[in-house]
């Protein structure tokens, strides 16, 4: 393996041999680089203050992401080009999403400025839409106080409106060869005062390692992990790094359903299980900002065992399976085997997720899941109810004939609710199953009171998602304020 | 060249940019955390408290010390002077706790090491043992064992019991009222750094560096010129870096003072938020008696805060609440009652709008519940409330002027298309059993001074340097509300000059000493009128000079797009600079400016306290999920009260920002402690102010047409920054209406703030949702399908 890292910063190589591997982009940036126009807001991905760019290839073309530099490691940008708000600016012009926010007053007190930009910018290069949906959803990861957004929205539509359509800039072709030197090389592993992080290339490479370093912290978008070390002030002396393990990122689809390498992340995911089930493919959406879903992994949400993660009750509710690897051994089990209780999983010592498969919903079946959060974006879930309902016709009635339901946010573990789906299969879809089966729901779960929400309205709003489940899959009419079921002629 | 008419080419009334909008774009204005350090500089990190009541048995803070790194630890012996950092002098609030600890998150002992990760490790070896003492912890605890910072405070005007009593109608009501973190994208920072003698260079993130400066001398035991405080910009404040800024940089000084090394205290979010105080939250009970039109014969209100476990403030956010429990309603007999309620949290603090935005939600809600009563439109009963002829003094005994809500929400409600809306909303509502909506006109009325009057004055200092360029400083400090350019325009507009000549320098206490906190909206009105005073004076010296100079006569010299006219020459405003210079004229003056014709009789609660009012209203729509609890807010409509806009572009930016984060208050940020006094919501993963995609779907903000406005302010302009906050109670009011109609029982929904989906949901309660659903079975044709 390589003793070294190389990336790209504001088009300058840069190759580091020591290098903590905790230590984060951010403060690589302000207290190593001088480089003090990203800023610290929150230190754990939710305000998006430290937001820059990471640009790779991918698919033969240089792509640009917003990533928040709190909680991304250093040594993560191996191979990578990062673009910070210092290398926007042209030589004497500013870049059209700088002047489109100076234009339409979108600073004030300028902190989350350079962060906002940073994600415009992102926005820009990627080609992101002008609708209202397409921008917030944009800004979904940066946090401002002062303007209420309106202007920032306005500077970004008006960025992306005036933007050509071939938005090329002058040193792409250089951004495109120096990306392509550090492409497709052989893992890294860099220490420093014996403490290492280790980047394989491979699966092997990786089950390897994790086998020689039982008790590696396994890393791949480092939006959880990146808190261990920010706000636990947690000393991680080996770190494994996930997202450039081939095998981890690939995605193999057919007509049983896909199989996601476990370090797939949020963003390529969602296109795919969308397609499956457009209601996974909002929820995702709605998981993070695009800064956490750039680099974050369905394995991750998948591995560290929350019990509001996002993914897993949905997962668990249309059946998924994972697949843990262990040096030469595989195993595969039903995501739900996979919690044990709160805080402890079925990962054994020298175990890795490998990947996780979804299966294609069957005949007759209908998908709903819904999030519930104090705010539509960039929230964790309070509850998260996931319904996958499959009905037959007896007689011209609509009999339930599979009704797997799981939550999360209502025990210690993302947990189905058994004794629900036994009572709703055989019985006709209707008001009075429906009526029957909030009831059982009720006394399948014993959820708690915590910041999020209480154990009441956790209960009360579980039974009323089952009963939105049936509305929806009853009635053409939309009952949903947010997302692709949104109500059509609520204007946004 | 005096009066208020701004020059005809002016600056004034026209939008100009932040001055710091192409540098933040850049990333390169700096705040205190990109000041390049100097050599040596250490890092700190606080101790905090584990408990929210207890006096602390032993502190062994030796494993710290130990640790590699680790220069220094400080805890409250290690303070040379006074260990006191209460901005009201009430000698209640210690830098660092002393034998008891009051709050979980107080400051017990300071770490000053290399490195701030080598500080945040060392901190977690310290060995504190504590007994724990019963907290008080909420409103009801503190009212329950009479925990009081002083006594109530009871204000009353006519006979508020026989007209209640005497009332055809009555109400009686409670809502309570949460909390609200600042969120100030940068957290507390400060750099102290050693000059010569013990003085110390303070770099602080603080609306009031003068406070600053004296609470640092007195902790530092010098004299206040020893301390000198600086602020260029702040990563925003919102009233939360009005006080809370000196027990961070008296931590920064105490550190480089026993070090003699630079020391930078630079506070994670959770910290800062565990730490420092929030808005007050609130109970307010209401009791009001009316006629049948809904006018309001007699009311009284319990208004109980939370102030946590100082003083601060808290005595004025109080009286603020007071002030304003009238709105913009005329309460001919009315009592209040004020329980300023001490509790083992953090110690509350200002927070824009200062305890007004209270005041004003429990005179709306009961007006709320009035129209319900009578089964009106609330509009309606506003409008027979507002002040008016014969009915225009205030409980507190000002004479309102310039009352122009009634003409505001006229305009408002044909702007925003009200009453069509209304009816297509309850259409909307009787066909749909899922979804219910709900629109609220809400105004403002809010007192513009500082209502402790030797706050009312301010400072400037204005320099003209020999080329023509101009520096300007004032006492004002900017956090992102655009008050630099106001005042540039200001001093540019006097010299009619290009307001590209006008620099304004950083936040110093070596320029303008004795400086009030920006804050209480007044900034632009103070430091404006303190720099026009400055202004004029060097212009009068110019004008005499060049009259002089050229044989004219003074009204013959004119200053006009940056040149001079000087009888029939015309120079250009630099060449007479220099020729003033040459002459030995002083370029360089200090201005001044005092608040004039306010008074107020404190134990009287009777006056003037307020150089004029801000106005105006604001119609909210919401719609609300009635099986969730979720809700968007879909349309806005403002119409605001600004006098003449000094920069429409700045003042608007206010308006809409003040705005979402009044909405933000109201909806979805909830401060959630555990039962043992800890704060559980300290980061924003936690705590949730809105995002983009929670701002209105649609949103129409306009300025007031208000040319009768005649006041002692910068060409008649008026403030901005907190009233327009007080206008998103709209939007709570909007929640109620919706969630009445999903209730569908008749009277208006009890709904408390923040108005969370699941308090939205709680407060719909145990629908049978089997009749709704039989009733929307034919309505759910009607309904938008897929």
């Amino acid at each position: 393996m390589r003793s070294w890292i190389e990336f790209i910063l504001n088009g300058e190589p840069q190759r580091l041999e020591h290098v903590d591997p905790t230590q984060t982009v951010l403060r690589y940036l302000r207290e190593h680089k001088g480089l003090v126009g990203t800023k610290e807001g929150c230190a754990e991905g939710d305000c998006g203050a430290c937001t820059a760019v990471i640009a790779d290839l991918h698919e033969g073309a240089v792509r640009y992401r917003a990533v928040n530099t709190c909680i991304q490691f250093l040594a993560m940008l191996d191979g990578k080009a990062l673009i910070t708000i210092e290398g926007v600016k042209g030589e004497d012009d500013l870049h059209p999403v700088q002047r489109a926010m100076v234009e339409n007053d979108g600073s004030q007190c300028g902190f989350c400025t350079p962060g906002f930009v940073m994600s415009l910018y992102a926005g820009y290069r990627e080609g992101i839409g002008t609708s209202r949906r397409d921008i917030d959803d944009l800004l979904a990861g940066n946090l401002c106080r002062c303007t209420g957004y309106r202007p920032i929205a306005a500077a970004a539509e008006a960025a992306f409106r005036a933007r050509p359509n071939d938005n090329a800039e002058a040193d792409d072709a250089e951004l495109k060869e120096g990306l392509s030197k550090l492409a497709e090389r052989p893992g890294a592993h860099v220490e420093s005062d014996d403490r290492h992080f280790i980047a394989p290339a491979t699966a092997d490479e990786l089950a390897d390692v994790v086998e020689r370093f039982p008790d590696a912290t396994l890393v791949a978008g480092a939006t959880d992990v990146g808190l261990f070390v920010t706000k636990q002030g947690r000393r991680l002396d080996v770190v494994v790094h996930l997202a450039n393990v081939r095998e981890l990122n690939a995605i193999e689809e057919n007509a049983d359903g896909v199989r996601l390498g476990a370090g797939v992340t949020y963003e390529a995911a969602q296109p795919i299980i969308e397609r499956l089930y457009p209601d996974i493919g909002e929820l995702i959406r709605r998981i993070g900002g695009r800064q956490v879903r750039a680099v974050g992994t369905i394995g991750g949400n998948i591995a560290n065992g929350s019990p509001i993660g996002d993914m897993p009750p949905v997962l668990i509710a249309v059946g998924a399976t994972i697949t843990l690897r262990r040096g030469a051994e595989g195993r595969t089990i039903l995501l739900e085997d996979y919690y044990i209780e709160y805080g402890r999983q079925d990962r054994r010592a020298g175990e890795f997720i490998e990947s996780i498969f979804v299966p294609a919903p069957g005949p007759g079946s209908e998908f709903r899941c819904y999030k519930l959060s104090k705010r539509f974006d960039q929230d964790i879930s309070a509850v998260c109810g996931a319904f996958a309902m499959t009905f037959a016709d007896e007689g011209g009635t609509r009999v339930v004939r599979d009704a797997r339901i799981a939550f999360g946010g209502m025990a210690g573990t993302p947990m189905r609710a058994a004794d629900c789906e036994t009572f709703l299969e055989g019985r006709p879809w209707s008001q009075e199953t429906i009526d029957g089966a909030v009831e059982i729901l009720d006394q399948c779960y014993a959820p708690i009171t915590d910041w999020r929400a209480s154990a009441e309205y956790r209960r009360r709003a579980a039974a009323n998602l089952l009963r939105k489940c049936f509305l929806e899959t009853s009635s053409p009419a939309r009952f949903r304020l947010a997302g692709t079921r949104e109500m059509a002629d609520h204007g946004r | 060249m005096d009066g208020n008419v701004p020059a005809p080419s002016s600056t004034i009334g026209t939008s100009h940019l932040h001055d710091s909008a192409q540098k933040q774009v850049c990333g390169e204005a700096v705040y205190i955390d990109d000041i390049l350090e100097p050599a040596g500089t250490l890092h700190v990190h606080i101790g905090q408290s584990e408990h929210a009541h207890a006096r602390i048995r032993r502190l062994d803070l030796a494993p710290v010390l130990a640790h590699r790194g680790v220069v220094d630890v400080l805890s409250a012996a290690d303070i040379p002077g006074r260990n006191e950092i209460s901005c009201s002098h009430a000698g209640d609030e210690p830098v660092l706790a002393d034998d008891t600890v009051h709050y979980h998150g107080q400051p017990i002992f300071v770490v000053v090491a290399e490195t701030l990760d080598a500080a945040r490790e060392a901190a977690r070896l310290a060995i504190v043992e504590y007994e724990p003492l019963e907290p008080i912890l909420t409103i009801d605890d503190a009212m329950a064992r009479e925990s009081f910072l002083t006594p109530p405070r009871k204000i009353r005007r006519g006979d508020p019991e026989g007209a209640l009593s005497r009332s055809p109608h009555r109400v009686q009501g409670r809502i309570e009222i949460g909390g609200q973190e600042h969120f100030y994208l940068e957290s507390h920072i400060s750099l102290a750094v050693p000059r010569e003698d013990r003085d110390l260079l303070v770099y602080s993130s603080t609306q009031n560096p003068s406070d600053v400066q004296n609470l640092c001398a007195r902790v530092m035991d010098v004299p206040d010129h020893a301390i000198s405080v600086e602020v260029r910009r702040m990563g925003g404040g919102f009233g939360g870096k009005e006080t809370q800024g000196a027990i961070f940089a008296a931590i920064a000084c105490l550190a480089a003072g026993k070090t003699g090394r630079p020391a930078k205290l630079r506070l994670d979010r959770d910290d800062d938020m565990r730490i420092s105080g929030k808005r007050h939250d609130f109970v307010i009970d209401y009791d009001a008696g009316f006629d049948d039109t809904g006018r309001i014969l007699g009311i009284s209100f319990e208004q109980k805060l939370r102030c946590g476990y100082a003083a601060d403030l808290s005595g004025s956010i109080a009286d603020r609440g007071i002030f304003h429990a009238d709105n913009a309603y005329y309460l001919e007999n009315v009592a209040i009652t004020s329980y300023r309620c001490r509790t083992h949290t953090a110690s509350n603090i200002a927070f824009r709008g200062f305890g007004v935005p209270q005041g004003a939600m429990g005179i709306e809600r009961a007006l709320l519940d009035i129209a319900h009563h009578l089964g009106r439109d609330p509009v309606e009963v506003r409008r027979a409330n507002f002040y008016g002829p014969g009915r225009d003094v205030t409980h507190y005994g000002q004479r309102i002027s310039n009352f122009i809500v009634p003409a505001i929400v006229d305009e408002l409600i044909d702007d925003a298309d009200y009453e069509h809306r209304r009816r297509e909303i309850a259409a909307f509502n009787e066909a749909n059993p899922v979804f219910k909506r709900g629109m609220a006109l809400t105004p403002v009325m809010m007192g513009i001074s500082f209502t402790r009057i030797n706050l009312n004055q301010a400072g400037a200092l204005v320099h003209v340097y020999k080329d023509g360029s101009i520096a300007l400083n004032h006492g004002g400090t900017e956090m992102g509300q655009g008050l630099f350019v106001k005042v540039a325009q200001i001093v540019a507009n006097e010299f009619d000059v290009d307001l590209g000549r006008v620099r304004v320098t950083a936040t110093t206490t070596e320029k303008v000493p004795n400086t009030s906190p920006t804050a209480s909206s007044s900034g632009s009105d103070m430091n404006g009128m303190a720099a026009r005073d400055a202004t004029r004076k060097i212009k009068r010296r110019l004008v005499a000079f060049a009259a002089e100079a050229y044989g004219v006569a003074e009204d013959r010299v004119r200053f006009i797009r940056d040149t001079v006219h000087i009888g029939d020459d015309v120079v250009p405003f630099e060449s007479l600079v220099n020729e003033a210079y040459m002459a030995r004229v002083p370029l360089s003056a200090t201005g001044f400016y005092a608040t004039p014709r306010i008074h107020f009789d404190n134990d009287a609660f009777w006056g003037r306290p307020f150089l004029y009012f801000c106005y105006g209203a604001a119609i909210s729509e919401v719609i609300v999920d009635s099986l969730t609890g979720e809700y968007r807010v879909e349309r806005v409509d403002i119409l605001h009260d600004v006098g003449r806009s000094l920069n429409p572009a700045i003042d608007i930016g206010q308006i809409e920002g003040g705005f979402i984060q009044g909405m933000g208050w109201l909806t979805t940020e909830e401060l959630w402690h555990d039962d043992s006094g800890r704060l559980r919501t300290h980061a924003p993963s936690t705590y949730k102010i809105p995002v983009a995609s929670d701002r209105p779907t649609v949103m129409n903000v306009r300025l007031a047409d208000n040319f009768e406005f005649r006041g002692d302010t910068p060409y008649w302009s008026k403030a901005v920054g907190e009233p327009p906050l007080i206008l998103s109670i709209s939007v709570h009011q909007a929640l109620i209406e919706a969630v009445t109609a999903a209730r569908g029982d008749g009277g208006p929904a009890a709904l408390d703030a923040p108005a969370t989906p699941e308090r939205v949901l709680m407060a719909i309660g145990a629908k049978d949702m089997r009749r709704e659903a039989r009733k929307g079975k034919s309505a759910r044709d009607s309904m938008s399908s897929a």
